[in-house]
């Protein structure tokens, strides 16, 4: 340990297993980068199976795309787009030294985004499906046409959403803790790899939702013409 | 030898400060951020659940003494078997080797300090053992009788077993598995010293690097998949379940994924300890270093490519079928690779016979048994026949037992002067070693046998004409549980007990050896620098006293 404090000018947040802080700061983001990895390949057993089904049952999944309100999801993606703004520039903020209330108002923002998000997922969304009966396994009525495959299909929407929104969560509460660490002075300009690896997370989570949108909301041609 | 050895090192029973002896308490322990204290922490926990799983195996096996069975009603056997495979894989192989010796190692044998995320790797063990409370729940509750595979409808729709507690155990228990895959591959590429560049490496450190890559790309599959077969049970959906349009071969082909190349998360770390063990019992450096690094990487990708072979007879597509069986061949080149390379070390080598390395030597043959005997199974006509026989049971666990758990033993038992600082009675670790490898050889080979004349596996009943192949079985499978309780006695006595090890008793190369035993918490005085390849030991043939 003595030769490590005679590395007289250690950050806050310099960890006693690394040697120099750009050692710290690469290990932090290959390790934020091979848990995005992971992450693809959680989510990807569930695009996988919904791959499947899709073209197993493609006129169900259809039916069940049509019974989504385009309106909420197309908001949201224009929401969650917006929030990796306000992300990029909360860093940013961070990286050029910015006053600290200005980092501080962009991560307030980006929560607020993330929440709005959520409120609309939940509130005119889920809950609306829950009234209309199409939520399988807790309160389902629709027996139209392709009933079982579009109960399939709603069974994926609500897992894949669910973990989607649950990965949103998370984030908000990194997103949280990262306001508190600033409002302390925990960041300069020399380091501010804690907000730099988190937003990476909350990138890679509005990536999962572009994907989520078009395959969720808008197979199978809505609207007369396209 | 190794008394000889070992005299030459006599130190006094003060083994310094060091990281067991550094702080005491229960709250050190638990709250340690400390790689070697963690690994020890899962190798106590690992060592509680492969007790467990065994004595579900012993109970097994003195059931089907008997054609009708001589123990228990056929659904407890079915527990039984479930039981003892789910621990054994998910809480016992998964973690062995990575988790303990890889903890303890890896950050020694690159010179580093720790691991590059200590906490992330505590919060690991956490989970880990989180996930074996609600194994072990489900278990002492009335177990599950799915088998280890968990194959919907029936897990899903009926059986009337703890199914979503053990899921979530194993679901649990996969993210640690997932974060010590991510800290292992951190720190392997940032954390190694000035001078150990890629092929300075220890071949274990490659073998754990490919490990660590099955456990970032395989684990979450499986988790997911887990995920979706939990709700589907809970909430009564039809995911993978026809009636709805769910399909059950979905969940075979999402659980195979993981699960095929889970069996090279057992086998890679083995092979990677065999190499250490085959270069110091021999004092030669290892023949074609970079095939062999290489090969772990090659068996790790290809891993992830085979697993349709577990579905022959499921009724997937007959030409899948035909590259599946094509893919899974080619896995048995890198594995070849490794077993020539490490004959060809042996050659003219100074060999000696301390106990790690008959472990490593048993390794060698039971490997090879074992991987010669999945050609057959990777073989679609021949699979026909054999698929779902007691000849599928013999070739896993020539992989698993004789394969992985050989390499676990001889790793523990060669890192173990490092791990206490104390030496272990050599002679009595040579009459376990040899009593494994008769004990494991009596209970499976009579298995290919019966397989091959079609007994089914996971049956509590036989016809007459196995029963003696059945006993000799059972016999073999006490002679093996007596072989791994004598260690479990004399490696908890040396704890206390056993001689002063000194640094490295074995005389052995790498950067582990170069530091005291057990090290001290900080692991190198001073971070060291690297200026020779690995096992670059004394080319004179014999080795110089």
């Amino acid at each position: 340990m003595s030769e490590l404090a005679a590395h007289s000018a250690h950050p806050p947040g310099f960890a006693h297993q690394f040697e120099t802080v750009a050692q710290q700061r690469e290990a932090g983001k290959l390790g934020m980068w091979v848990f995005l990895v992971t992450e693809i390949l959680f989510f990807g057993g569930m695009f996988t199976a919904y791959t499947v089904y899709r073209s197993l049952h493609l006129q169900a999944f259809i039916t069940g795309s049509h019974l989504l309100e385009v309106k909420f999801g197309a908001t949201n993606t224009a929401v969650l787009i917006v929030s990796s703004l306000t992300m990029a520039m909360a860093i940013r903020s961070a990286q050029t030294g910015k006053r600290k209330g200005q980092t501080i108002w962009w991560l307030i923002l980006t929560m607020l985004l993330g929440a709005t998000f959520l409120f609309l997922k939940f509130r005119f969304e889920w809950y609306h499906d829950y009234v209309d009966g199409i939520v399988p396994g807790v309160s389902w009525s629709y027996h139209g046409p392709y009933a079982p495959g579009a109960e399939l299909f709603m069974c994926f929407y609500f897992f894949m959403t669910g973990l989607h929104a649950l990965h949103m969560i998370v984030g908000i509460g990194i997103l949280t803790v990262l306001t508190v660490m600033t409002a302390r002075n925990k960041f300069s300009p020399q380091y501010y790899a804690p907000l730099e690896i988190s937003g990476l997370y909350w990138h890679f989570v509005d990536i999962v939702w572009i994907f989520l949108f078009p395959l969720l909301y808008l197979i199978g041609g809505r609207y007369p013409g396209s | 030898m190794s008394t000889a050895i070992a005299d030459l090192h006599e130190t006094p029973a003060d083994l310094g400060v060091n990281y067991l002896n550094a702080n005491y308490g229960i709250r050190s322990w638990l709250l340690t951020k400390d790689h070697k204290r963690i690994g020890l922490l899962y190798l106590a926990t690992i060592t509680l659940m492969f007790f467990v799983g065994g004595t579900a195996a012993v109970l097994m096996r003195l059931h089907l003494i008997e054609p009708q069975g001589a123990l228990f009603e056929p659904e407890t056997y079915n527990k039984l078997f479930s039981t003892h495979g789910i621990i054994m894989v998910f809480f016992f192989l998964v973690p062995s080797i990575p988790a303990t010796l890889g903890n303890f190692l890896i950050p020694l044998m690159i010179g580093a300090r720790d691991v590059a995320f200590p906490k992330l790797n505590l919060m690991s063990w956490y989970i880990f053992i989180t996930g074996c409370g609600f194994a072990l729940y489900a278990t002492l509750s009335g177990g599950v009788d799915t088998g280890w595979t968990f194959y919907p409808p029936y897990s899903s729709s009926f059986s009337h077993t703890h199914v979503v507690a053990v899921a979530l155990g194993v679901f649990i228990a996969g993210f640690s598995s997932i974060l010590t895959g991510l800290n292992f591959i951190v720190t392997i590429h940032k954390m190694r010293a000035p001078g150990m560049t890629w092929f300075r490496l220890p071949l274990f450190i490659w073998a754990l690097y490919a490990t660590s890559l099955i456990f970032v790309l395989g684990t979450p599959v499986i988790a997911i998949t887990l995920f979706l077969l939990g709700l589907e049970r809970i909430l009564h959906v039809g995911i993978f379940d026809p009636a709805v349009g769910g399909d059950p071969l979905l969940f075979q082909h999402l659980f195979w994924f993981y699960s095929h190349p889970a069996v090279y998360i057992m086998i890679l770390p083995g092979m990677g300890v065999i190499s250490e063990l085959i270069t110091a019992f021999s004092r030669k450096k290892i023949f074609g270093y970079t095939f062999v690094a290489f090969s772990s990487l090659a068996i790790a990708i290809i891993s992830f490519v085979v697993w349709g072979h577990h579905m022959f007879v499921t009724g997937q597509s007959i030409y899948a079928g035909l590259v599946f069986s094509v893919l899974s061949f080619l896995v048995a080149i890198p594995s070849a690779i490794k077993v020539f390379n490490w004959t060809a070390t042996l050659y003219k080598g100074s060999i000696s016979y301390e106990a790690p390395m008959l472990y490593a030597l048993g390794f060698i043959g039971l490997f090879t048994i074992g991987g010669l005997t999945g050609l057959f199974l990777a073989s679609l006509a021949t699979d026909v026949h054999l698929n779902g026989t007691y000849f599928i049971v013999a070739h896993f666990h020539y992989i698993m037992v004789g394969g992985a758990v050989m390499a676990y033993m001889g790793g523990i038992h060669f890192w173990w002067p490092k791990i206490t600082g104390r030496l272990y009675p050599d002679y009595w670790a040579r009459v376990a070693a040899a009593l494994i490898f008769i004990g494991f050889n009596l209970t499976f080979f009579p298995q290919f046998v019966l397989g091959y004349l079609g007994m089914p596996r996971r049956y509590a009943v036989y016809p007459a004409e196995f029963q003696v192949l059945n006993v000799m079985s059972s016999a073999g499978a006490s002679i093996l549980g007596i072989g791994y309780v004598i260690p479990l006695i004399y490696l908890t006595w040396s704890m206390r007990y056993g001689r002063a090890a000194g640094p490295n008793p074995w005389r052995a190369k790498g950067l582990e050896w170069t530091i005291p035993s057990p090290p001290p918490t900080e692991n190198f005085e001073e971070i060291p620098i690297v200026t020779e390849e690995a096992y670059n030991y004394p080319t004179s043939g014999v080795a110089s006293v």
